[in-house]
């Protein structure tokens, strides 16, 4: 019975969540109590469920460029043509680590403008990181008798790469993307500070309203969805990691 | 052929092959020996140029193995290396298919191959080709490893301590099947081993390393009989050189007509296994059977001592 | 001879050459009206404009040449405090005499540039390889650059150094909050964590529980935990006598306090698990055998074996917070974010520059001191084994 009840709760917070967002007036009484007496229980200045696409949005596009980009410099810098840029990559990582995303977020305000423009930079900024040093990681300790029977076996450059490093490296790239998922889900709520249409809009109402309902939902939207993603990518990641038959 | 000509291979500044010439024979085995470090695994390395030398010329066929990209020349080299190296990704078929993929063989030619391989080895092809490499036994994984390097029909099979990792019984048998599929293809073989056992058992000439150099390179009695420097002697050691002289003779050689009491020999074992019998059963002669299980004639004890001495 | 490129210096020379041609600085009418972009050669006057290019095509031919690693750093550490001294010149340079609307302030040239030779100073700096008090040496030289060049007034004209003499006294205050929610925080999360991670470590069936939990709070988005600490807090100082007297109140704070903590309870629990976990057998049977008591083993060995890890847990925490705390001007919990947020409220990108900038430095800061610390901490242990 142990088996199935993380599913079960899995599929429950789904079922929550899906509920809350087609129809967040029927949870109404259960937040009512949270505020005073004639404020809005229920976040009243747009729809949660197209403010939570497009919260998932920016962070699907800003993930998905920083795993192509990440990914390419780590797949660069581990050729012989790159090599020479291993070192400062690895400090470089090590460096950006220490930008606070706020920071990142404000910066990028002069260069770009409000709005979308400067979170996706932030959130692409942060996602490389752990897709890069994990791509790294796992490109650097791949079994050297492995390597040595893909060379002997006369493969080129171009086929070990995609027949043997890349697929033997995917369990822990995924590890790393979906790292870069669930930070930036939360950091995105960060984006609403300067005027991007995210969670964080809610979260920052009730802030700035005193209106703690709206931030629960709004903080509780973004928990769910952060739980849901990790796990179906720790599934991912737990087949693919079977598929390459370490474990 | 492969001929190597004045070889030599420098990590900074120190020379870790030095000025190697040799000469492997087609459809042969040649086996390298030596102690840590001499340097047997650069040299099988530059055959195939997974390290490329210093300085001389390694020809196979008289082309220069420079003549051809790296990756295919690797492509008509089989190359088994310790530790298998087999791809987890990838089912023992797909690893057994690798170079026949790479050289763009037909499915059924290649499918075809991957089963016969299997067979050879004594690997069931439904049960074991759509396995995954951690579903083998270390013994299992060392024969696709085999396997694997054979895929491509290579006239060259280059092995580096392929057998190290495999318990005595298993080693004895992946060893008898090295020797079977030798014949059966008619591979030129150069094996990397520590084991002089190992060496003496498979070898048509093996050559000693010490320190970068070749330093003796011939068939196994000559290695017995005129050592040339004190290294290769203890390398055979003292105490077992007569042994090694009959290991490497078959008992056909020293029958002679007559007859025998008790359990005989076939005609291909050594002469070491002869001897052990006579010893153990206390006879003076033994008799020897043919393959089939004819009565060809007798080895007798003395000529054995005979045999094992250092002149005959 | 053939002369011999460094690709990195290459790219890096590109980079620089980049901002060369980049505009320099940017004249503002004020503080909050866009600007004109001023080119090196109109930002300074003449001969020192030369000057200046002459210094980063040097630095910058260093840059590409195969040269030693102490000649990029050097070629690297004058490119960057020319840069930053032109930076300055160029502020009084452009700001019409009498008017104290106008402001000046680097512009993409200049960050260029910056960015150029850092990275060089960081290719070199790598390929030292320096000792971790070296590395520690290099931080307290490069601070005390920057102090100086502060401290010696010749970046006053700058916009960002304007907003700064407006509110030096707020500044220091809300550094000093900054550290305290960064510090303070982290310290009670150690002492909170590291008993928690031991106890985890011996009764492993609530290891799971602890660090499901304290997983779950990291989804919870920063400014909403933040957030949904006010009400409990509040309610908190309400209730418990002399609790408001302490400073507890439902906003401000003690909240961002108590979200930091809760943030840093993971990563040092998890890595103290981890760490301990990793302990060889061997040593832990070792350790029994000569009879130390389980306290024993665990204050003398086992604690310092794990170590280097639960350091890195602590470095990983200080980071974070150090930017998290940002986040906690948004509830009125002081700290730079106060100038970030206000910088993005008035649209005064100096103001956020104010905020931003001593933060990434206070968190490279940290985190070069940690990562010194933790490998001094790994060499003592690995002192025999490791080069
Ligand atoms: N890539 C390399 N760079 C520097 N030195 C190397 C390199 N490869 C091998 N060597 C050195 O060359 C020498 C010979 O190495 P090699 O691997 O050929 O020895 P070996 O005879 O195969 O030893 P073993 O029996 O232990 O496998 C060793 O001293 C080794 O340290
Ligand atoms: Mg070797």
């Amino acid at each position: 019975m142990r088996a199935w009840l993380p599913t079960a709760l899995r599929g429950l917070l789904l079922l929550a969540l899906l509920a809350f967002l087609v129809s967040p007036e029927s949870f109404e009484p259960l937040l009512k109590p949270l505020v005073q007496q004639d404020a809005p229980a229920i976040y009243n200045h747009g729809s949660l469920l197209s403010l939570t696409l497009q919260h998932l949005r920016t962070v699907f596009i800003a993930t998905a460029a920083a795993t192509i980009i990440a990914i390419g410099l780590a797949i660069l810098v581990t050729r012989p043509i790159g090599a020479e840029f291993l070192p400062l990559s690895r400090s470089l990582v090590n460096i950006g680590q220490t930008f606070p995303p706020v920071a990142v977020l404000a910066l990028a305000v002069p260069a770009v403008g409000f709005g979308e423009k400067p979170t996706l930079i932030a959130l692409f900024l942060y996602g490389l990181l752990p897709i890069f040093e994990n791509t790294l990681t796992a490109l650097t300790n791949l079994p050297r008798s492995v390597m040595e029977a893909a060379r002997g076996a006369g493969m080129t450059g171009f086929q070990r790469l995609f027949q043997v490093e890349l697929p033997l490296s995917l369990p822990v790239i995924v590890a790393g993307i979906r790292l870069s998922v669930v930070i930036n889900l939360s950091t995105a709520t960060i984006g609403s500070t300067v005027a991007a249409k995210t969670l964080g809009e809610v979260i920052i109402a009730g802030l700035q309203s005193n209106n703690l309902a709206f931030i629960l939902q709004g903080g509780l939207i973004v928990g769910a969805l952060a739980i849901l993603i990790y796990d179906s990518l720790s599934g991912v990641e737990k087949l693919l990691t079977r598929r390459v038959g370490r474990r | 052929m492969i001929e190597i000509d004045a070889i030599t291979k420098t990590y900074d500044e120190i020379a870790v092959v030095d000025d190697v010439s040799m000469v492997i024979e087609p459809r042969t085995i040649t086996v390298v020996v030596g102690t840590s470090g001499s340097g047997k695994t650069t040299l099988l390395r530059m055959i195939n140029r997974l390290v490329e030398p210093t300085s001389g010329e390694i020809r196979l066929d008289g082309d220069d193995n420079r003549s051809m990209p790296a990756h295919e020349l690797r492509r008509r080299i089989g190359y088994a290396i310790q530790g298998h190296g087999l791809f987890p990704h990838r089912t023992v078929a797909q690893n057994i298919a690798t170079v026949p993929r790479l050289l763009g063989w037909e499915k059924p030619r290649m499918d075809a191959k991957v089963a016969e391989l299997l067979t050879l080895f004594q690997l069931e092809p439904e049960i074991f080709g759509p396995r995954y490499p951690h579903q083998l036994s270390g013994g299992q994984q060392q024969r696709v490893g085999v396997a694997r390097a054979l895929a491509a029909e290579p006239n060259v099979l280059l092995m580096d301590e392929p057998f190290g990792a495999l318990d005595p019984i298993i080693r004895a048998k992946a060893q008898d099947d090295l020797l079977a599929i030798q014949k059966h293809f008619g591979t030129t073989i150069v094996l990397v081993t520590h084991d002089m056992n190992e060496a003496f058992h498979l070898a048509n000439k093996i050559a000693v390393m010490d320190k970068g150099k070749v330093v003796q390179y011939g068939p196994p009695v000559e290695l017995v009989r005129a050592p040339t420097t004190d290294f290769v002697k203890t390398l055979i050691g003292d105490a077992e050189r007569p042994f090694r002289l009959l290991s490497v003779a078959n008992a056909a050689a020293a029958v002679e007509p007559g007859e025998a009491e008790g359990e005989p020999i076939q005609e291909d074992r050594s002469q070491q296994d002869a001897l052990a019998a006579l010893l153990w059963s206390g006879r003076d002669a033994l008799p020897v059977v043919s393959v089939g299980g004819k009565p060809i004639g007798r080895i007798k004890l003395s000529t054995l001592l005979k045999r094992a001495a250092r002149l005959q | 001879m053939k002369i011999r490129f460094d690709k990195l210096g290459v790219v890096i020379a590109l980079v620089a050459a980049c901002g060369v041609f980049s505009s320099f600085a940017v004249l503002k009418p004020n503080r909050i009206l866009q600007g004109q972009a001023q080119s090196i050669l109109d930002a300074l006057p003449s001969g020192m404009g030369w000057g200046l290019l002459l210094v980063l095509v040097m630095a910058g031919t260093a840059a590409v040449l195969r040269m030693t690693a102490w000649a990029k750093l050097i070629a690297a550490a004058a490119a960057l405090l020319v840069l930053v001294l032109a930076m300055g010149y160029a502020a009084t340079f452009l700001t019409p005499s009498g008017n104290s609307y106008a402001r000046v302030s680097p512009a993409s040239g200049f960050w260029l540039l910056l960015f150029a030779f850092a990275l060089l100073a960081a290719d070199a700096m790598t390929r030292l390889r320096p000792p971790p008090w070296m590395r520690i040496l290099f931080l307290v030289i490069a601070a005390f650059g920057i102090g100086g060049v502060l401290m010696s007034g010749s970046w006053n004209g700058l916009s960002i150094m304007k907003e700064y003499s407006g509110r030096a006294d707020v500044f220091w205050t809300e550094a000093g909050r900054h550290v305290m929610l960064a510090l303070g925080s982290l310290a009670a999360a150690v002492a909170v964590g590291l008993p928690l991670g031991i106890f985890c470590h011996r009764f492993t069936a609530l290891k799971d529980a602890v660090l499901n939990t304290l997983n779950l709070i990291q989804t919870i988005p920063s400014i909403a935990l933040f957030g949904l600490l006010i009400g409990p807090l509040a309610w908190f100082a309400a209730t418990v006598p002399g609790a408001a007297n302490i400073g507890i109140r439902g906003i401000g704070a003690a909240p961002a306090f108590v979200a930091l903590f809760l943030y840093s309870l993971l990563p040092v629990v998890a890595n103290t698990v981890i760490g301990l976990a990793g302990v060889p057998r061997e040593a832990n049977d070792a350790a029994r055998g000569i009879g130390m008591t389980d306290r024993q083993r665990l204050f003398d060995v086992e604690l310092p074996l794990a170590l280097p890890v639960i350091l890195t847990g602590i470095r990983i925490v200080l980071v974070q917070n150090i930017g998290l705390a940002t986040i906690a001007a948004l509830i009125g919990g002081g700290g730079f974010g106060v100038f970030v947020f206000q910088g993005i409220g008035q649209t005064a990108m100096d103001l956020v520059l104010l905020g931003a900038v001593p933060t990434v430095a206070m968190a490279f800061a940290a985190a070069v001191v940690l990562d010194a610390s933790i490998e001094m901490n790994f060499r003592v242990q690995n002192g025999a084994r490791s080069a």
